[in-house]
């Protein structure tokens, strides 16, 4: 005897080579499809150019975004202002339509607070502690519910955080009070040095939501049109009372984790190349080219462009003046206690010594 | 006007701040319909509805996760964590979240929740129902800890702490929960965070404690009185940030003191304490501090749970090493 059955849809628009596996979606226009690759472009380049600067010592490790710029431009795209984001640490596709322009990006991982500043102000900033942001982002919307907002939240996390903890809890709450929050999972199938396989044996990642009490789905994340379509949707959903969504977003990271990383201690070759036929960018060209909508001219016109704006960035970012060392003490509470006067006096006296 | 105690104070608090700010909400296990394990949220939920005082799925670090995004929104979240024993799935989120949201995000968010936990022995409860660990939530810039020891310290500190714009561990002795009673009026008013108090004042010696422990602390300075020695009495209160300027005053006066608590001794906040007399009073010092804590043991089960807490011989036989010292 059966007492619970389930069953997870996986949804794809366009296969790897450019050609459309279904009708696309009504929602998107021959001029957000463009939008869209140019979005993934900029944010290629931009992370390219993060990466350089790591490597000569002008930032901090960073964590690369290299064949899964689908996922975090798609949850751009999709969100509306209002929505609220609680990323993980690799959404810097999102974070930048969202008002974290590429030189607080920069900022942030350059070891700088300020870098968390966000025009979204009520967005959180990027959160390195893994899966902890599932829990927080269900007290967001738990506000969001209380106060009877139509608005959504959505929360991103590896596959490698979804063996966590908080994620299961994050999971249960949402299901369980019917909570308005869109988790987007990107499994790229390594956490760190730890494959997909090794990680959990649950034949997909979507069906954890099925334990929470919704539905859960997977994408290919490597289709920009697919991630777009299932979180408008989500989204929407979740805006309207119809509560939570999982989406297992299937992409592959063609980057180390981060720049301290060397993934070549444990990604097979063959896999690596095999996952560079299938990546994202390559099969929307593929498509807009068929479609007359894109050329060779236009190729090249778009790279230069995103090259000149993340130059521009990164010379913002270059030129940023540093904080005063007050910063480290004077954001800590409303007002510093008054009993801890004489550290932040040390502070003042000793504090302009850079220790470098 | 009636007389309530420490545990009814509690709830009266909540009470007054629920019925005065929409924003507040009370989160946590059981802590609904029930009332909480020790009733601290009794009869809440029928007044205010189940949307401000939410029974809680069974997730520690998940209440923690969903106080502050709350706070976050700008609501201003009370969650209780059943016994401090159960908090630490909690730690990370505090930790990594709630002490440090206005920080990373350079003042952009902010989180105004309490975390509310009783905490320490001496109720005959099962194993992990009865330590004592504020110097672990003490030791993390950017929250407050702070620990009520009467009922009016306890309606008082934790209207504070809700009005509070940054996080605090609210930590309640549950051992006189119920042991006093005092009148406590209902008039919203709080008390000042970052304080100590000066329970008793006196020239000769000052004990220094702390939530359940000053019961003993009290009586021993009744005892020590009988004996013609003149003692001052300080309920720390504000485990962090601590209002060292009220201790040092009393060391300058009196040059002798025994800190009581009940937790631990290494690492306690006894040693914090010892080390700011050290720097700033030294000079005034007469004999060496003496503290009176629990053991570096884990905390034994019931049975022996009283030799742990400091008793009152201990602490009168510490305060008259120091008197006796030359």
């Amino acid at each position: 005897m059966s007492v619970a059955t389930f069953s997870i849809d996986y949804h794809q628009y366009l296969k790897p080579d450019g050609t459309l596996a279904q009708a696309l979606p009504t929602e998107l226009s021959p001029e957000d499809l463009l939008a869209l690759y140019r979005l993934m472009h900029l944010l290629r380049t931009f992370d390219n150019r993060a990466i350089n600067l790591q490597r000569v010592g002008k930032l901090g490790t960073y964590p690369g975004t290299l064949g899964q710029e689908a996922i975090g431009v798609a949850i751009g795209y999709a969100m509306k202002k209002e929505d609220v984001l609680v990323p993980y640490y690799r959404d810097s596709g999102a974070q930048f339509q969202r008002g974290m322009p590429f030189h607080r990006i920069l900022q942030y991982w350059g070891g700088d607070e300020r870098g968390s500043d966000c025009d979204n102000a009520e967005d959180f900033p990027t959160c390195v502690p893994i899966a902890s942001q599932s829990v927080i982002a269900t007290g967001v919307a738990t506000a969001i519910q209380y106060r009877k907002q139509e608005r959504a939240v959505l929360t991103t996390i590896g596959e490698g955080g979804t063996s966590e903890g908080d994620f299961y809890e994050a999971l249960n709450v949402a299901g369980a009070w019917n909570l308005p929050i869109v988790f987007v999972v990107n499994n790229n199938q390594w956490a760190i040095s730890v494959s997909r396989e090794q990680q959990t044996s649950t034949q997909t990642i979507a069906q954890k939501a099925i334990a929470g009490g919704f539905s859960g789905e997977q994408v290919d994340g490597n289709d920009v049109i697919a991630v777009y379509e299932r979180i408008r949707v989500a989204l929407e959903k979740a805006r309207s009372g119809g509560g939570p969504t999982l989406i297992e977003a299937i992409t592959y990271r063609l980057c180390d984790h981060t720049t301290a990383d060397d993934a070549n201690r444990y990604r097979p070759k063959a896999e690596l190349e095999a996952a560079w036929l299938k990546e994202p960018l390559l099969r929307l060209r593929a498509y807009l080219n068929a479609h007359q909508a894109w050329d060779d001219i236009k190729e090249e016109q778009l790279l230069q462009e995103c090259r000149q704006s993340v130059d521009k960035e990164v010379d913002t970012y270059l030129n940023v003046k540093p904080a005063p060392v007050t910063d480290i003490v004077d954001y800590m509470y409303a007002r510093w206690p008054h009993n801890l006067k004489d550290q932040r006096d040390t502070l003042l006296q000793f504090g302009e010594t850079h220790h470098e | 006007m009636s007389k309530i105690t420490l545990l009814e104070a509690v709830t009266q608090a909540l009470g007054y701040e629920l019925a005065h700010d929409e924003n507040v909400v009370l989160l946590g296990e059981d802590i609904g319909l029930n009332g909480g394990v020790f009733r601290a949220t009794d009869g809440l939920q029928a007044r205010f509805g189940a949307n401000r005082v939410m029974d809680t799925p069974l997730a520690e670090s998940m209440i923690a996760g969903l106080a502050i995004g709350m706070a976050a929104q700008g609501l201003k979240p009370v969650a209780e964590f059943q016994f401090m024993g159960f908090s630490y799935p909690a730690l990370d989120n505090i930790l990594n979240h709630a002490a440090r949201l206005r920080n990373r995000t350079r003042g952009r968010l902010h989180c105004p929740a309490v975390f509310r936990a009783p905490y320490g022995g001496g109720i005959h409860a099962p194993e992990h129902h009865s330590e004592s660990t504020e110097a672990i939530y003490a030791h993390i810039p950017g929250l407050q800890v702070v620990i009520p020891s009467s009922p009016a310290r306890a309606y008082g500190l934790l209207l504070a702490a809700i009005r509070s714009s940054d996080p605090v561990l609210f930590l309640e002795p549950k051992r006189i929960y119920r042991l006093v009673k005092q009148e406590v009026p209902d008039n919203g008013e709080a008390l000042p965070l970052e304080k100590a108090f000066v329970l008793r004042e006196g020239s000769d010696i000052t004990l220094i404690s702390w939530g359940a422990s000053l019961h003993e602390t009290q009586q021993a300075a009744d005892a020590l009185a009988q004996e013609g020695i003149s003692v001052e009495v300080i309920d720390i209160a504000s485990i962090k940030p601590l209002d060292t300027e009220t201790i040092i005053r009393s060391l300058n006066k009196t040059g002798r003191c025994v800190i009581v608590h009940e937790a631990a001794k290494s690492g306690g906040i006894g040693a914090e304490i010892a080390a700011q007399i050290a720097e700033k009073a030294l000079l005034s010092l007469l004999a060496p501090i003496q503290r009176v804590t629990g053991y570096d043991a884990t905390m034994p089960y019931f049975k022996l749970e009283y030799s742990y807490i400091p008793s009152v011989a201990r602490i009168v036989h510490a305060a008259k090493l120091s008197l006796e010292f030359a």
